[in-house]
């Protein structure tokens, strides 16, 4: 019995899934739930289980290609046997048709569906089929009405880019090309996105020099994920619409340091979860947000969305790229609570097991590049939030007090924020709190 | 001139079409002498007299029954249902005999069943129902709900003067919540004619009953945000008034249907298969609902109101399908 793999739907406004990887070959065996293969959407990277145990048949949509949620990427025969005998292709037939009549055509109609023919395959492969025009290997999406104004004004919708939630093109959208007589440039669109909530208009990902500037010499060349697409284009939109300043400050850890060598050892213990210094930083920005609420925030158009939930977005490295999984409503968790929250998101964000809807909703973010060896950096603001903090590596430094040098556990700090909604004056009073807090760190963690 | 409640309006109309018309009677428990559980006949036996105010024996089948032979004779019962959810124990009657009634034998059933309907006000699973739809599956009847007292007055005259058998749904969190001016010359309101609450370019808001109002102060907000809803109040639900839908939808491109009814087999369903039929090529976005849940109506408060739509679902909603 042939059981149909689709491309899930992960996530309420995804559309559309590109397979990064598939896990198994067409012939191999495959168990219920094993993974089976890699997809990127604009959200998440996830590994999709089979549907059903058996031999992956045929995979009809390849690596690298993007299709609508919903379109079948592959057949799994699910009574495990590829080459079926038309004994056991009758088998699962006799259980539909009771009457003794009709197990005597079963085998003839359910043969050709399970034998790995040819010819059964364009048939089923039809049901795939594109429903509207590509370009880029974009599906472009739009709507009933906006179809049929196209049609009545003579306008090819693949020319036109959308700022409706995942690029789509909207009512909005095809007026204001009408409007100006004809298709827009590409370039213009994004220019338009400041009226857009929410989801990242698509933005064209340009060069700063003319392409043949960019070969020469050998080189190869590779073409960006779907992941690293995104990341560009976030950043890039970014840079763009938000004016970023940056805010340097240091703070002294050696009491955080003592208490974490202190209790490192008995907290895994009771806890089984590893103590890292995240909480600790995690915990003293939520006392700044909660001290200056404009930095928990987002800017929309001329309004500032001050937000009552603090949603802390933390950057994890992934060996294929970057994500920033969203600690939801960190204000409401003990140590222990974020400790173990942060844990599991990150664990979960390597091994692909995050959902969609915790990488969104973030209200500020934290970066570490301290992890990497680095002493400090300037990360650029993860969009919607108008901050983000990068804190540097712990070291020991000698330092300055009351006249005498001693030596000090110390880290940088930085603040990267958004300067259409936090001012110097703010951003420099949040890192005081986030510096004091930390210095005078009085919390127990057992 | 005072203001008139949703309930007061209700009393108005039956009063009025009493005074005018003799044939008029009410039947029900409990309305004569107590004068209803909400109060909503109250006065009226001492005004009409026992012959054509009557109390009955707790049987809602025999109460329905008693009025479709009366309306057979000449009379025009206006029955109450004490809460609406007891209209299922006269299920065969209305859906069998006063439906078809016209159609089968050409003797029209001149009956109106009205009642207090729906939730929000802890009532539980017994007390809060909203049984409209499976009245709107049935032809040879018409369903009414309003939202205001002016619709609800009007409406009911109407219901009253119609020869054939209407439903009619009160919404009891309005009863007394919800009150206007009425104007003092004599008026009606057609059944079978939806109306434009408010005007507004981005989406529609398909609502009635106590979800319009819910969906008004939802345009509001959404108003100060730049988003302009219209919102439509359907006041009758069978028949649909299908060119007042349509004409809008074509204007705004974009449909959200709120009902407090729950979701599976509610009107938001039958509403966006006509949209689909007689716009689809207008529509920019998908039809949206906000409803109830699939549940019973809860007792428990909090979970009632995790059970109802609020303003802020229908914000939410709107504000997604808005930025589609």
């Amino acid at each position: 019995m042939p059981v149909e793999v689709v491309m899930p739907q992960m996530g309420e406004s995804i559309f559309e899934g590109t397979i990064t990887k598939w896990l198994k070959k067409p012939g191999e065996k495959v168990e219920r739930d094993e993974p089976l293969f890699e997809i990127s959407t604009d959200k998440v990277d996830a590994e999709i289980p089979a549907p059903a145990a058996g031999v992956l048949k045929e995979i009809k949509v390849g690596e690298g290609q993007t299709v609508p949620i919903q379109t079948v990427v592959a057949v799994i025969d699910a009574d495990g046997a590829a080459a079926a005998t038309p004994a056991l292709a009758a088998a699962p037939a006799k259980a539909e048709a009771p009457k003794p009549a009709a197990t005597a055509l079963a085998p003839a109609t359910t043969t050709p569906a399970v034998a790995p023919s040819p010819a059964a395959a364009p048939a089923a492969a039809a049901t795939g089929a594109p429903a509207a025009p590509r370009r880029d290997g974009h599906r472009v999406h739009s709507s009933p009405l906006v179809r049929r104004l196209a049609r009545e004004h003579n306008i090819d919708l693949s020319t036109l880019r959308g700022t409706g939630v995942g690029g789509r093109i909207s009512k909005k959208d095809i007026l204001a090309a009408i409007q100006t007589g004809g298709p827009r440039p590409p370039a213009a669109a994004p220019g338009a996105a400041p009226g857009v909530p929410g989801a990242l208009a698509h933005v064209v990902l340009e060069n700063a020099v003319p392409r043949e500037r960019i070969y020469f010499g050998r080189y190869e060349v590779q073409p960006m994920s779907v992941m690293r697409q995104r990341i560009a284009e976030h950043m890039v939109v970014s840079k763009r619409v938000s004016p970023h300043v940056y805010s340097l400050d240091e703070a002294d850890m050696t009491r955080i340091v003592e208490l974490r060598e202190r209790t490192k050892g008995e907290f895994e213990k009771r806890y089984e979860v590893k103590l890292t210094f995240m909480p600790f930083f995690v915990r003293t920005c939520i006392e700044g947000l909660r001290a200056f609420p404009t930095v928990n925030a987002s800017a929309d158009g001329t309004n500032v969305v001050l937000h009552h939930e603090i949603n802390i977005g933390i950057a994890v490295a992934l060996d294929w790229g970057l994500i920033v999984p969203v600690l939801k409503n960190a204000e409401e968790k003990n140590f222990l609570g974020l400790q173990r929250a942060i844990n599991d998101l990150a664990e979960r964000a390597r091994t692909k097991k995050l959902k969609p809807e915790e990488v969104q909703e973030g209200t500020f973010s934290i970066t570490n590049p301290g992890v990497f060896g680095g002493l400090t950096g300037l990360p650029v603001i993860n969009q919607p939030n108008v901050a983000i903090l990068g804190i540097g590596g712990i070291q020991k430094r000698p330092v300055v007090i009351n006249d005498a040098i001693a030596i000090r556990s110390m880290v940088y700090l930085t603040l990267s924020y958004d300067h259409r909604v936090v001012d110097g004056a703010v951003a420099h009073q949040f890192m005081g709190k986030v510096k004091s807090a930390l210095e005078n760190w009085a919390e127990g963690v057992l | 001139m005072a203001t008139v409640t949703y309930l007061e309006a209700i009393r108005q109309a039956l009063f009025e079409e009493m005074e005018r018309d003799p044939a008029v009677v009410l039947l029900g428990e409990d309305v004569g002498v107590y004068g209803g559980a909400f109060k909503v006949t109250a006065g009226l036996l001492e005004r009409f007299g026992w012959e054509r105010v009557m109390d009955t024996p707790i049987s809602e089948t025999a109460i329905v029954g008693a009025a479709i032979g009366m309306g057979y004779l000449g009379l025009r019962p206006v029955v109450e249902m004490q809460f609406i959810d007891f209209i299922a124990c006269c299920f065969n009657q209305l859906t069998n005999f006063a439906a078809k009634s016209h159609y089968r034998w050409g003797a029209p059933v001149p009956l109106v069943v009205r009642g207090p309907s729906g939730g929000g006000v802890h009532g539980g699973p017994f007390h809060s129902a909203n049984p409209e739809m499976y009245f709107v599956h049935t032809p040879g009847l018409k369903v009414v709900y309003p939202a205001t007292a002016y619709d609800a007055k009007g409406l009911l005259k109407s219901a009253i003067r119609d020869n054939n058998p209407v439903l009619f749904f009160e919404h009891k969190f309005l009863y007394r919540r919800t009150k206007e001016e009425l104007p003092a010359e004599e008026y009606t309101v057609p059944l079978g004619k939806a109306v434009v609450r408010r005007p507004g370019r981005d989406l529609t808001i398909v609502s009635y009953a106590a979800m319009m109002h819910t969906s008004l102060e939802a345009a509001e907000l959404l108003s100060k945000e730049g988003i302009e809803a219209e919102v439509i109040d359907l006041r009758t639900l069978l028949p649909l008034d299908r060119e007042t839908l349509l004409a809008s939808v074509k204007q705004t491109n974009k449909l959200l249907v709120v009902h407090e009814d729950t979701r599976t087999g509610g009107i938001a369903g039958e509403i966006a298969a006509l949209v689909c039929e007689g716009a689809f090529e207008d529509l920019d976005g998908p039809i949206v609902r906000v409803t109830s849940l699939d549940t019973p109506v809860p007792f428990s408060p909090p979970l009632e109101e995790r059970f109802l739509p609020n303003v802020s679902r229908v914000v939410d909603a709107a504000r997604e399908l808005a930025r589609y």
